[in-house]
């Protein structure tokens, strides 16, 4: 007998007390918590994100690549590792050398690259969290791990979602999903939490709403 | 389960060593009421955290209800998606499949991300044997593999262990697995934690195979979760060729959507924080995205068993949050370590007995390693009523009866050690049912109760050597009643 066999029977076997039909799942759970608008759910995300150490910049899509341009002079960064499919116009200011990611490229060289951008797939305000899914604008797991230094650009509203049961029904479960919220941190010395063990040591994140919206928000 | 702790003393020996230690003490104290006070803040931020909890047990108790069907379609799903399915029916079995897989690789390292599944089987040991080096990534278990010790807490493998004596282990030990810790290294969390990144970086960058548990699986879908902190979850499921996952049958959810309950009460019960930095989920493989082979083992090793016992099935519910042994005063001053198992605390009380039957010493006495106080069951975010299961645990160690051991019904002999304790219950029982034999026999104890021992002897000793033996009223209960007509007719003086 193989073991699939012998480990389904002998669960078959354990249940033989246990009635066949049982009630669906009751769900009386909150679908999101508390009652807010939609500037109210980014400006929950934008605090919840720098609750958790991630450095939140805000702008218009116009401001979008000086804002990038910005941050990465700050950083002194030299070069950024860009996902294949991110909107060309948000690095058309930035001076640092731009490196595509490549299929054959080894960790060691993405060791080397200062700085990554990506977009995101959704933001949960509640958690203060971001979730990549690998699509052309966010790139392979790989490149948003190895660096030190991640920025992640949230469009808001439309990729803010309040809870985490709305962002799992936005997500594609067969994509590779990456949830991450604050940078890489580890509380496993006397529980005092240090950020920074293995993923990138700085997360900023960027919200950034078109025109229209950015001035029904100031 | 593991071999890593046969020979273990018995609970109350184990303890009894581990309370004397006052640096241990004093460490556990620290982190277990930091951890504690911060888990309710947590808890306290979401409104529903009452209905979460309840569908959190019933998902999994659904889950465990319809588990073949579970299992077969999650292997469908996993197969699908493009990953290969074993089934391990024990520790054994696992670990020749998990060494088989990392040979047919032809490398001879693993990096690994903490599982408590391939802790319970004792993988690395069996790797080791077969020629193959296993680097543990999480920080704490880099900790306790470094210093040659064994893990003590599920989320906070190293919780007994101080920040200086960390620094000791690294300068002393680092260099024996790889780079060496810089030097003056000092015992601030930041530089530790940063000499474990530079340590585990050229580790993460060469590795071709890596080996990871899961905290869940669903089965609709085959994606496999991973919650974790560091990082080192996402460079173990990211950088390697080949992902071998080891998962305990039970970590099944069926939908997607029931994820929705787990990723909101896990990370709150655990670390106490809103989301844990990092979750990863993985459905088969991805081209040129990640691990391009990906195996999984489900694993049983007794969890069959488990779901036998129809009173403690429920440990299978365990989402290993760690709650439990953060509220435990037992767990508090004993240490992960008595327990004698990598599932330590309240929920290892359970779970370890069940898993791994109640034979030896250590197990048998695991039912009896807790107060009652039903702490554990009140913080448990899948509401498994640990004190219930204790019980239970405590009367099929005494009295035996029948039970599943690998798949099989045996009937358990009662466990040595308690013969007096059976003895007394059977004279009390006799002598409650001779009414007459009762009365003689109060009547003589309360005559003569300047006479008795503050210990017993003989059997009874090591029961009143913890305990003090309740003082004899100088008049028996019944005789009272009958001469003070029901207490309405006591006088002053007669107290």
């Amino acid at each position: 007998m193989s073991s699939r066999e012998r480990i389904l029977g002998r669960v078959r076997r354990a249940l033989a007390d246990v009635p066949g039909e049982d009630a669906p799942i009751e769900r009386a759970y909150l679908r999101e918590h508390g009652d807010r608008s939609v500037e109210e759910t980014v400006e929950l995300l934008a605090e919840n994100l720098a609750d958790y150490r991630a450095i939140v910049h805000r702008c218009t899509t116009a401001d979008l690549p000086a804002t990038l341009a910005g941050m990465l002079a700050a950083r002194g960064t030299k070069t950024v590792l860009v996902p294949p499919g991110l909107e060309p116009s948000w690095l058309a200011e930035a001076e640092a050398g731009q490196v595509p990611d490549r299929v054959e490229s080894t960790p060691d060289e993405l060791d080397r690259v200062d700085s990554v951008v990506t977009a995101c797939a959704v933001a949960i305000a509640e958690t203060g969290t971001i979730v990549l899914d690998g699509s052309p604008d966010q790139g392979r797991r790989r490149i948003t791990l190895v660096p030190d230094h991640h920025i992640c650009v949230v469009r808001v509203p439309d990729q803010v979602v309040s809870s985490v049961p709305q962002a799992l029904e936005r997500l594609d479960p067969v994509r590779p999903l990456t949830w991450i919220s604050g940078p890489s941190a580890t509380s496993d010395i006397e529980l005092d939490r240090v950020e920074g063990v293995h993923g990138p040591r700085t997360l900023e994140v960027v919200l950034v709403a078109d025109q229209a919206s950015a001035e029904v928000n100031s | 389960m593991s071999g890593t702790f046969v020979g273990m003393p018995a609970f109350p020996r184990a303890a009894h060593e581990a309370v004397n230690n006052q640096t241990l003490r004093g460490n556990l104290r620290h982190a277990t009421h930091t951890i504690r006070a911060k888990r309710a803040n947590a808890v306290a931020e979401v409104s529903d955290w009452a209905e979460l909890r309840e569908a959190g047990k019933r998902i999994k108790d659904h889950t465990l209800r319809h588990l073949d069907r579970y299992l077969v379609q999650l292997e469908e799903s996993v197969v699908a998606a493009g990953g290969t399915v074993h089934w391990a029916a024990d520790a054994d079995e696992a670990n020749e499949i998990v060494t088989q897989l990392v040979k047919m690789t032809g490398e001879s390292e693993v990096v690994k991300v903490k599982s408590m599944a391939t802790q319970e089987i004792g993988l690395n040991e069996a790797l080791e044997a077969a020629g193959i080096r296993a680097y543990e990534t999480d920080l704490a278990e880099l900790i306790v593999q470094l210093g040659k010790d064994r893990p003590s807490h599920i989320l906070v493998p190293a919780i007994h262990r101080n920040r200086g004596e960390i620094r000791d282990i690294f300068e002393r030990e680092m260099g024996e697995w790889g780079r060496p810790a810089p030097e003056g290294l000092t015992d601030t969390p930041a530089e530790l934690a940063e000499a474990a990144r530079l340590h585990l970086r050229e580790k993460f960058l060469r590795a071709k195979v890596g080996v990871s548990g899961a905290n869940f699986m669903v089965a609709d879908t085959g994606t496999l979760v991973v919650v974790e902190s560091e990082g080192n979850g996402r460079m173990c499921l990211t950088l390697p060729e080949t992902l071998i996952s080891v998962v305990g049958i039970e970590k099944i959810v069926p939908t997607w959507q029931d994820l929705e309950v787990f990723l909101q009460t896990l990370p709150r019960s655990s670390t106490a924080e809103r989301m844990n930095p990092y979750t990863s989920t993985w459905t088969g493989t991805t081209d040129e995205d990640g691990p391009q082979n990906f195996h999984l083992v489900l694993l049983d090793n007794g969890r069959s068993d488990t779901l036998a016992d129809e009173v403690g099935r429920q440990a299978l519910r365990c989402i290993r949050c760690s709650a439990c042994l953060n509220v435990c005063p037992v767990y508090e001053r004993a240490g992960g370590h008595a327990y004698g198992s990598v599932y330590p605390g309240p929920i290892g009380a359970i779970l370890s007995p069940q898993l791994r039957g109640t034979a030896s010493e250590i197990d048998a006495s695991l039912p009896y390693a807790s107060s009652l106080c039903g702490a554990c069951y009140e913080v448990c975010p899948v509401a498994i009523d640990i004190p219930e299961v204790l019980v239970h645990l405590r009367e099929r160690v005494v009295q035996g009866g029948p039970v599943v051991r690998e798949g099989n019904k045996v009937v358990l002999k009662p466990a040595k050690g308690h013969a007096a304790e059976r003895a007394a219950m059977r004279a009390a029982r006799w002598a409650f049912a001779h009414p007459g034999v009762l009365r003689t026999g109060q009547r003589a104890a309360s005559r003569t109760r300047r006479l008795h021992p503050r210990t017993l002897p003989g059997p009874g000793k090591a029961w009143s050597g913890t305990r003090d033996l309740p003082a004899v009223p100088a008049e028996p209960f019944r005789d009272w009643w009958q001469r003070t007509n029901g207490g309405t007719s006591e006088t002053g003086g007669s107290k």
